[in-house]
């Protein structure tokens, strides 16, 4: 319980206590009521961020998790070659640092001399930029999704290999295939793991900030400082010192992840009682 | 910053020896003529009353340990010849990080009110985000008035405050010129630009020429440039008076003559824009994508470190000029040394502060260790810095170019007291501009405009604009 309060509602606390002000370079503090947050409302650049973190969040997350979906079941269903080497491969990214993987991937995608745009030129194939504007986003995703694909794959077969082989072996008394099985028995039991994955990849989502702030250094010009919201929380408090107004924000972001998580859970939860 | 291998030098000479012990010399001199006064109060350390002798004398003699904040790599070499000298001083150097994220550390010790070192090495654009929050000790009273006459000119501007402060001890400049390939030029009968006008020519019959190679590359995200630019052209985008004045003018006629200049050149597409620092920019380099790198001093040495596949042929020249009767430059990065206002230990602080950059073996350690392009007027005189010929460029006598080009450096240029932000907004809106090849003279008006409101909510009294 102690804990609790020092590691968890203490810091919480001070923020909220923080986001009550409003500290200038000149004229001190000031006491602003809720002002901060009147602001950060109508804020186009915190709301665009929040935005633009859902619209990730909406494409990205169904994609990873499917694949690591069909990963899980793949190994799971001990049809694969090399199953521990694909194991392994698939999980490597998850190990490699995010601000590596960024570093690296940014360096793939480069125009000039990225390995894709070399390829292409080889070929005469058009490649896209995958730094500008109309792709970033897409880019951005790339990159989470091999990072986190093998992460949720390993919680998914986890949770496959609880289920018990009796279940298995009754069904192929009742004549049913592999395909079968892995409808009616293996996805039931993964729910609760795949509520998990989801309610990872929503606090993943709206929290992005490694990947966004590294490909900054080589796309300045389409990546700004509020290109998600946290990005725009970290900037205010240490590019513009506005500690109070960054606390603001970064109480609202996770008001937001609360309300999105919350969301999603009943969005789940009404699905099974239907 | 610089940081390959090379020739190092060998200990002192009786000649550095002897300019060492004039130097201590005038050191207490200064101390005991400088005149008090300054803004200082309250806290005993900034009194502004010259420190007495017998107190430095007596500070150097007691056992102190110092803390300094330094990402200059094999510093150790040079406080080791400071705690042979004051044997009771031991300085601890602790690297935490260059530039922004050191600033960024610092300025959260600072507010925690604990964990911040003594001193910090600090670039000069930086000197006023640390003293609008009064965080640097003012140097006069302990003898740094004398020191006016070692350093080159616009340095000691640099570092002043408006009420004659001194803030910090200049340690390496970046006064800026441009380096360029020999052969690309030779192959397409490109003479060295003089002017900026010759310049734009030469970007464009390049760029007819070979549509693969570019004159050069304005990067959209490096605003140290593009101040260094507005500073060669005798901008003065922020004037601060008092301490809540600011007169932030980024989108005046100077700046507009650049925003045209440069915005222009990038429509037509005869410059590169892209990041620099970046894995694409040092290949670029290193293809041969670009035939000049507008750069700062210590540009020729990181350029041989960073393009090895070049060598040879390079060579260095002043900037190309607006008015080329009255030959000007900027300055693009360089760094100082700092005494933190909450020091326990001014005195042997200052001193080291004082020491570290003005002795002669410590001053000529930092040009031949780590190569960075002296702040005194002793070194860019020394006969044994200029006339190095490196084979990178073709044993032309680099130094000496840069040398030249530092005594052209305008001596007016203010930095603002955000300068965080201002890059920041530099970026997004005159970088984005460029990058996108839209129009930089319209983004320079929303740089002004973004500033403007973010020095106001800052509580700043915004004059002019």
């Amino acid at each position: 319980m102690v804990l609790f309060l020092l590691l968890f509602l203490a810091p919480l606390g001070y923020a909220a206590y923080l986001s009550l002000f409003r500290e200038r370079l000149i004229g001190g503090t000031a006491f602003v009521g809720l002002d901060n947050y009147a602001q950060a409302l109508s804020d186009p650049q915190f709301l665009h961020g929040v935005g633009r973190v859902a619209l990730f969040f909406v494409v990205q997350v169904p994609v990873m998790l499917l694949l690591a979906l069909a990963f899980a079941l793949a190994l799971d269903s001990g049809l694969l070659r090399l199953a521990r080497v694909i194991r392994l491969g698939v999980f490597v990214p998850y190990a490699v640092p995010s601000v590596v993987a960024a570093l690296m991937w940014g360096y793939l995608y480069g125009p000039d001399f990225g390995p894709f745009a070399q390829l292409g030129r080889e070929l005469s194939l058009p490649v896209p930029d995958f730094l500008s504007d109309g792709w970033m986003l897409g880019s951005l995703a790339n990159i989470v999704t091999w990072e986190f694909v093998g992460y949720n794959m390993i919680i998914l077969y986890a949770a496959l290999r609880t289920v018990p082989e009796e279940l298995y072996e009754a069904a192929a008394v009742d004549g049913a295939g592999a395909w079968r099985i892995a409808w009616s028995i293996k996805l039931p039991a993964l729910r609760p793991a795949l509520m998990l994955t989801l309610l990872f990849s929503v606090i993943g989502s709206f929290q992005l900030f490694n990947e966004p702030k590294l490909l900054m250094n080589i796309a300045p010009d389409v990546i700004s400082s509020s290109y998600t919201a946290n990005l725009y929380a970290y900037t205010l408090a240490f590019t513009g010192q506005q500690v109070n107004y960054a606390a603001t924000v970064s109480f609202l972001l996770g008001l937001v992840i609360v309300i999105a998580s919350y969301a999603v859970l009943l969005t789940a939860n009404r699905r099974r009682t239907s | 910053m610089p940081q390959n291998t090379s020739t190092s030098m060998s200990g002192p000479s009786p000649m550095s020896r002897r300019l060492f012990l004039g130097t201590t010399g005038a050191l207490s001199l200064g101390a005991a003529l400088t005149a008090c006064g300054g803004s200082d109060s309250a806290d005993s350390a900034g009194s502004g009353k010259p420190v007495a002798r017998a107190d430095i004398d007596k500070a150097m003699k007691t056992p102190t340990e110092l803390t300094f904040w330094t990402w200059v790599p094999n510093i150790d070499k040079e406080v080791a010849l400071f705690e042979k000298r004051y044997p009771a001083v031991k300085v601890k150097v602790v690297n935490a990080g260059q530039g922004t994220p050191q600033y960024t550390k610092l300025r959260t010790a600072l507010k925690a009110g604990s964990g911040a070192p003594d001193l910090v090495q600090i670039e000069y654009q930086a000197i006023p985000t640390f003293t609008i929050t009064n965080s640097l000790l003012d140097l006069r009273p302990y003898g740094a008035t004398a020191l006016k006459s070692t350093f080159v000119d616009w340095t000691w501007s640099q570092i002043s405050g408006s009420d004659g402060e001194i803030w910090a001890i200049p340690q390496d400049t970046g006064p800026m010129g441009m380096l360029y390939r020999q052969d690309i030029f030779d192959r397409h009968g490109i003479d060295v630009p003089g002017t900026w006008d010759e310049f734009a020519a030469a970007a464009r019959k390049l760029h007819k020429a070979d549509p693969d190679v570019l004159l050069t590359n304005l990067a959209a995200n490096q605003v140290a440039a593009w101040h260094g630019l507005l500073w060669q052209a005798g901008a003065k985008p922020y004037v601060t008076s008092g301490k809540s004045d600011i007169a932030i003018s980024v989108d005046d006629a100077v700046s507009r003559k650049l925003g045209a200049y440069w915005g222009g050149l990038a429509k037509e597409g005869v410059i590169g824009v892209e990041p620099d620092f970046t894995d694409s920019w040092y290949a670029a380099l290193n293809k041969g994508k670009y035939a000049t790198w507008i750069t700062a001093a210590w540009g020729p040495v990181f350029l041989s470190g960073s393009a090895k596949a070049t060598a040879g042929k390079w060579r260095a020249a002043p900037l190309p000029q607006w008015d080329a009767a009255e030959p000007s430059s900027g300055n693009w990065g360089g760094s100082t040394t700092a005494v933190i206002r909450s020091t326990k230990n001014p005195v042997a602080a200052a001193v080291f502060a004082q020491f570290l950059n003005t002795d002669p073996a410590s001053a000529k350690m930092f040009a031949t260790e780590q190569f960075f392009f002296p702040a005194t007027d002793a070194l860019l005189k020394d006969t044994e810095f200029v006339s190095d010929a490196p084979s990178f460029y073709g044993g032309q006598k680099v130094n000496q170019v840069f040398a030249d080009i530092s005594s052209t450096v305008n001596s007016s240029f203010q930095w603002p007291p955000f300068l965080d932000q201002a890059a920041t907004d530099w970026t997004e809106t005159v970088g984005k501009s460029l990058a996108d090849r839209t129009d930089t003279v319209r983004a320079l008006g929303s740089w002004q405009s973004r500033l403007t409101s973010y020095a106001k909510n800052q509580g700043f009294t915004v004059k002019g604009s």
